[in-house]
């Protein structure tokens, strides 16, 4: 029962690639990374001296690079729709043997949209750090960072192989790891940064195999070699065993169970720049990952369909836990996963197209979401909690109507962006023969997600403002123009990026065919009109539930037991991973150390020990009286004599 | 009258043995310093009495050598019992003993 796969004939990946015309703007794709990278380079230098300049460089360099993105898609849709695939050698990375790696940029639709989300949420985002992060001691830093994320996300899109694709994969993985333990000062930050990196480490190492195993059944790297015709080269296991690995890459990365604990906690890291993890950078690297290898998965569908059932697992999972946090930002963190969820669904099933879609839209509302609980932060003087919130519709009213945006889209209250990349995702898994209890998980995670985003809404923006009982002193007010710019445009974004794709058949899905291969089913399993009002339904009752429920009833903290309790100490994963993998790692480390110390050491030190025990019995000779040397002296010289006489030598 | 060369031989072997046993048992520096002194003196005419023996003059060059490194040691012998003296205000052997700590 495997869906049907198009024939590779009909607009396969990789089947024309082109070399990018000299001085085309393909040609020159490879500035984009490049120029905010030299940014942060001198940001990192020089930026100390600059003060307040700084931000206004990294901007600068996000704003050129965002419109050198621009301008490559301007090219590309210049190009007729058969020759969109651009490959440019910038120059030879590494040469070993048969081995040859170009640093290579690859510019085709996926990358380009990609790219354009990347810089134009990371440009936004940018902007809005200049009023968020203002009078930080290190202010000039963080926007080092900030740009060396973004260059380090668009290294990763224009890889045109598995290698510069990873180059750029540990770059952002650096970034992150930089970026959530930014106030490092803080004990709990800096160990929530190395909980990022070391559980991306684990979704690497199976990115790092599926990469040997690629370059042993294919010989090369390039994407042109592995994704132009898979099929005919390697057998399904072959085949399976990659698209598993790469999977565990993209969990890893796309925070999907079971590696999806670092994400919530990557909440430490300031503010903007939960925002462009959560949106623009990071985690839609494993979406795209798997987006990109499209003609692999292809291949053994019945693994996407794994991928989709964790994606789908995932999503429930994580919204039924932010039903019930209480910071600001984990219940968005918590959103993230669910959402993220989805787009595994959309490319899991092999409709690559509703994923990526999803992908774009949720960059636009979770990072508009996620600004604008930067902004209630920033008015509330670093507050989390949302039971400690409330009533500040009237106080800041540009962050709320925005916020209020962002929660309808990503509800999936129809016309907005994230109800039509939602839908998209859902008919796709309703279509695929074995994929309807997905639909049935998608349809009740989004009945929550609706649900949990009302219940932020309402806790942080309407109500009694409980803040003023707890601290009379605070005035909270508007932020400043440089926050709440980016929360309209991002606004704007996320009420009409629907448009992107409006029908399954639209815009993106006509951009994006040269790039992934489909292979989702088509035969409707219930009629797709019902199947959409049955979803529309779930947000809706969600929203409503919701909303009548935390201004009547609700108006106290639940009390943390039964299912509420669990979901809010997020069903104890953190503590299982303590006590199955933490504290036996840590036992092991100690053994290895006591044995390191007591065992290695103490050989090398007892060596020591014996030579110097030696040295203090020998020295007794030396006894610093120059009689007793003469003594010595005089006894060597008849034994010597004695000697001489006794074999006969003199006479 | 001729003295046979085997005296010489006993007269050096004697003064030989004075200057080691002065060595061994005497702590003042400069009084062990004039023994070797003694030691060398006693090779000395050891040597020579031998030269007079096998009627050669190996011996009595051998001799002057003798001196010449003699003259130098105690050139340099002198100064170093000059220093320790300033740095110690003794001339006890069995106090300079820095080398056993």
């Amino acid at each position: 029962m495997s869906p049907v796969v198009l024939a590779a004939a009909e607009a396969a990946p990789f089947h024309d690639v082109l070399a990018a015309p000299a001085g085309s703007p393909a040609s020159l794709a490879w500035l984009i990374p490049v120029v905010p990278a030299l940014s942060a380079g001198f940001l990192l230098l020089f930026g100390r001296r600059l003060g307040a300049v700084a931000a206004w460089i990294a901007v600068a360099a996000m704003a050129v690079s965002a419109g050198l993105a621009t301008w490559v898609f301007a090219f590309l849709q210049s190009q007729p729709d058969e020759g969109r695939v651009f490959v440019h050698t910038v120059a030879t990375w590494l040469e070993a043997g048969d081995l040859r790696v170009d640093w290579e940029v690859l510019v085709d639709p996926l990358s380009t949209a990609m790219m354009l989300l990347v810089t134009w949420v990371g440009l936004l985002i940018h902007v809005y750090s200049v009023g968020y992060m203002h009078g930080d001691e290190r202010y000039e830093r963080f926007f080092a960072y900030l740009n060396l994320f973004a260059a380090s996300m668009l290294v990763l899109v224009l890889g045109s192989s598995f290698l510069t694709l990873f180059v750029g994969w540990e770059l952002v993985g650096l970034c992150s790891y930089l970026l959530i333990g930014f106030w490092f000062e803080r004990r709990d930050y800096a160990t929530a940064a190395k909980k990022a990196f070391v559980v991306n480490r684990i979704g690497d190492v199976g990115f790092l195999i599926a990469m040997f195993v690629i370059f042993g059944a294919f010989g090369s790297l390039t994407f042109a070699d592995v994704l132009s015709e898979p099929a005919g080269m390697i057998g399904a296991g072959t085949a399976a065993a990659i698209c598993l690995l790469l999977f565990v890459g993209a969990a890893g990365k796309s925070a999907q169970i079971p590696l999806y604990v670092w994400l919530p906690d990557a909440m430490a890291g300031p503010t903007p720049v939960s925002a462009l993890i959560h949106a623009a950078t990071m985690v839609t690297a494993g979406v795209y990952l798997l987006a990109r290898t499209s003609p692999l998965w292809a291949t053994v569908p019945e693994i996407g369909l794994i991928v989709a059932y964790v994606g789908a697992i995932t999503a429930l999972v994580a919204a039924i836990i932010a039903c019930a946090q209480n910071d600001i930002k984990k219940i968005l963190a918590y959103s993230t996963v669910s959402q993220l969820g989805y787009m595994f669904i959309g490319v899991g099933v092999g409709d690559q197209v509703a994923g990526v879609f999803h992908l774009l839209t949720h960059g636009f509302f979770k990072a508009l979401l996620f600004l604008a609980a930067g902004s209630v932060m920033h008015a509330l003087a670093n507050r989390t909690n949302v039971w400690e919130m409330g009533g500040l519709l009237r106080v800041m009213p540009v962050t709320a109507i925005t916020s209020a945006v962002g929660v309808l889209a990503i509800s999936g209250v129809p016309f907005l962006s994230g109800f039509f990349s939602k839908e998209e995702i859902l008919v796709s898994a309703l279509d695929t023969p074995g994929a309807f209890p997905i639909w049935l998980i998608g349809g009740l995670a989004a009945g929550l997600t609706a649900f949990y985003m009302t219940r932020w809404f309402v806790l942080v923006f309407l109500g009694a403002p409980r803040w003023a009982q707890i601290e009379p002193a605070l005035h909270p007010h508007e932020s400043p123009v440089t926050m709440t710019l980016p929360l309209v445009v991002l606004a704007a974004a996320s009420a009409f990026g629907g448009l992107l794709n409006p029908n399954p058949d639209g815009p993106l899905h006509h951009w994006l065919e040269p790039s992934v291969l489909r292979f989702a089913g088509d035969e409707a399993f219930i009629d797709h009109t019902l199947a959409a009002g049955i979803i529309i339904a779930a947000g809706l009752l969600g929203i409503a539930f919701a909303a009548f429920a935390y201004t009547r009833r609700w108006t106290q903290p639940a009390p943390a037991i039964g299912l509420s309790g669990a979901a809010q100490r997020a069903f104890w994963v953190d503590t299982f991973y303590e006590w199955s993998v933490m504290r036996p790692g840590l036992f092991i480390a100690r053994a290895f150390e006591a044995f390191d110390r007591r065992g290695i050491d103490g050989l090398v030190n007892s060596l020591g020990r014996g030579t110097t025990g030696l040295g203090s019995v020998t020295r007794r000779l030396q006894t610093g009286f120059v009689r007793s040397y003469a003594l010595a002296v005089l006894v060597g010289a008849v034994l010597v004599t004695a000697m001489l006489l006794g074999t006969g030598l003199v006479r | 009258m001729v003295v046979p060369a085997g005296y010489y031989l006993l007269l050096a072997a004697g003064l030989f043995t004075i200057g080691l046993v002065g060595l061994m048992v005497r702590r003042s520096i400069i009084v062990m310093f004039m023994c070797v002194e003694l030691m060398l003196n006693s090779v000395n005419l050891t040597l020579v009495a031998f030269s007079r023996i096998h009627g050669q003059l190996d011996g009595q060059v051998l001799s002057f050598f003798v001196m010449a490194v003699a003259a130098a040691e105690v050139t340099v012998g002198l100064a170093l019992i000059v220093n320790l003296f300033r740095l110690k205000a003794s001339t006890d052997a069995d106090a300079i003993d820095r080398l056993r700590s």
